[in-house]
């Protein structure tokens, strides 16, 4: 359990967390989703007790930070966002390393070890050197070493940057599947990771959490219009403007112009559904149809609205 | 104690693995052994007088070479963040590391004892316990200026700045003696305690007292002290 209740961090005059407030159970996959600079970096070192907060307290089951950071750090695995490691050591004695500072060691270390290896698909790189191991490889490692005392809470700074597609997918996977017993706080600014990955998404922007939910429960909330482009010919504008008395449920909100070609675009809630009554709108008006598109809205337009404007449309 | 002995291990490992701990065991060999052999070819005078008086100085500059990297780099190279998350407390971090460096310079000082060996085999009337007091005052010596470079290392990321911090100190210390006709005869007493050579002559010439053990044991644990302070305020600053 991970409990964060108004925190706040300066750099400076720099309010990099101005307020957080949360608190994720066991057994949860959390996203934790923000464009760069918005805090979660900030609030996850905070967590792991890199960074002390300016005010505020991170609670980590039951154990206040404060008073009890070694204790919570031992509960704690974390993969940081840069994943610095030392690249004149082995994979195996890294490892060994950090699992002797956990209190691993004799044979605690040779299981853990099989079982981070295989989780991790290190299997071909025990023995090879940090430095000489692929960027994709380095991120297992990191994620290895992260896991290497089995902890009940993983925190993952943007945990798949920089990997190829096919292993982000392989990341992903490993991650839900850490998911089932462990509580998993992961943070990462492209949105289809965290959508693909998580059960639930904090947006964090300017150091504030903004929505959280499932993304079904976000999109409802934060994106309750469609909206639909109408590209047609031989329209006249009274006859645009006349849309709105026609058909009520839909929004004008704009509509261009070129040569005898003309976009329209509207806007209606996302429970109804009136592209039958603006065809037949069409036909009476002599409008000739040549595209309809309606834009269903994605969690990534919610994510662009929070987080562009500061204001949102739900 | 087995945090302080994994980041031991780590760090002499790390010296071990790369060139470094070769190149600076060379060069102090070099260095010690060309002042030490010219004194005992050309004028033939066979003592380690001159080796005691030159190791303080090579010091200046191979102590805080080696203890640049020790904090600087963890800090550079970002790992200073998985440190500081791993449940391990900041004193046995900088222990570690303190204790890592300070086996570098003892293996270093072990080298020069083939000189010893030589005056053992050549010389007459060899005075082993002035050599064996020798010996520990530098040691001691090794200890504090070691001390000092893992404080400046745990300032920067930037281990040249660091070495530059650390030969600074490292100088106030070895110079507050030779500065002593400049200042007010009234605080000469205590700025005569703080210089190194002061404790250090007097060990050197075979008097082991207790003030010399405590100035030296104060003085490392005093800039460990801000070692781990230096550590444990940055977390409330910006990462």
């Amino acid at each position: 359990m991970i409990k964060v209740t108004q925190l706040r961090k300066n750099y400076g005059p720099v309010e990099a967390v101005r307020s957080i407030d949360f608190e994720i159970s066991d057994g949860e996959i959390v996203g934790f989703l923000g464009a760069n600079g918005a805090g979660k970096t900030t609030t996850l070192k905070m967590i792991t007790g890199y960074l002390a907060p300016t005010s505020g307290t991170v609670e980590v089951n039951g154990l206040n930070i404060s008073d009890s950071q070694l204790e919570i750090q031992k509960q704690i695995g974390y993969l940081p966002e840069t994943n610095p490691l030392y690249g004149e050591m082995s994979v195996h004695e890294y490892l060994e390393f950090i699992a002797k500072i956990r209190g691993i060691s004799g044979k605690d270390f040779t299981a853990a070890l099989r079982r981070v290896v295989s989780k991790c698909g290190l299997k071909g790189v025990v023995h090879k050197s940090v430095s000489a191991c692929s960027k994709g490889y380095r991120q297992r490692i990191g994620l290895a070493a992260a896991m290497i005392h089995d902890p009940d809470i993983l925190i993952l700074d943007e945990p798949v940057t920089g990997l190829d597609p096919n292993q982000i997918v392989e990341i992903r996977e490993l991650i839900k599947d850490l998911g089932r017993e462990k509580l998993v706080l992961m943070s990462s600014h492209i949105l289809q990771e965290i959508q693909a990955t998580v059960d639930r998404i904090l947006i964090i922007d300017k150091g504030e959490i903004i929505a959280d939910g499932t993304s079904e429960e976000l999109m409802t909330n934060f994106m309750g219009k469609v909206k639909l482009t109408l590209e047609v010919k031989n329209a006249s504008e009274e006859t645009i403007a006349a849309v709105s008395g026609k058909i009520p449920e839909i929004t004008l909100l704009s509509s261009e112009q070129e040569s005898d070609i003309t976009m329209i675009h509207f806007e209606y809630g996302r429970e109804l559904d009136p592209r039958e009554a603006l065809f037949h709108y069409a036909v009476e008006s002599g409008w000739i149809i040549l595209n309809m598109t309606p834009h269903t809205a994605n969690l990534e337009d919610v994510f662009r609205t929070m987080t562009s404007s500061g204001e949102t449309n739900g | 104690m087995g945090n302080i002995k994994a980041i031991y291990f780590k760090e002499l490992r790390a010296f071990f693995n790369s060139p470094m701990a070769y190149i600076f065991l060379v060069i102090f060999a070099l260095v010690n052994g060309y002042f030490f052999t010219n004194t005992f070819f050309l004028i033939g005078q066979s003592d380690l007088r001159t080796l005691f008086s030159t190791v303080p100085l090579v010091y200046l500059f191979f102590i805080p070479a080696v203890a640049m990297g020790l904090i600087a780099r963890e800090r550079n190279i970002g790992t200073i963040e998985i440190m500081s998350t791993l449940p391990l407390k900041t004193t046995e971090f900088v222990i570690g590391k303190f204790l890592a460096a300070l086996t570098l310079i003892l293996a270093a000082l072990a080298v020069t004892s083939v000189h010893f060996i030589t005056l053992l085999q050549v010389g007459d009337n060899v005075d082993t316990g002035a050599v064996i007091s020798g010996y520990i005052g530098l040691a001691l010596v090794g200890a504090l200026y070691t001390s000092v470079g893992t404080f400046a290392s745990s300032l920067t990321e930037n281990q040249v700045v660091a070495f530059i911090i650390g030969v600074f100190i490292v100088l106030v210390f070895w110079l507050m003696d030779k500065m002593l006709i400049f200042i007010p005869s009234g605080i000469s007493g205590l700025v005569q305690y703080f210089a190194v050579e002061y404790h250090l002559s007097n060990i050197s010439r075979g008097v082991i007292d207790t003030r010399n053990l405590v100035y030296f044991f104060s003085i490392v644990g005093f800039f460990l002290f801000l070692t781990v302070h230096t550590l444990d305020t940055r977390k409330w600053k910006a990462g």
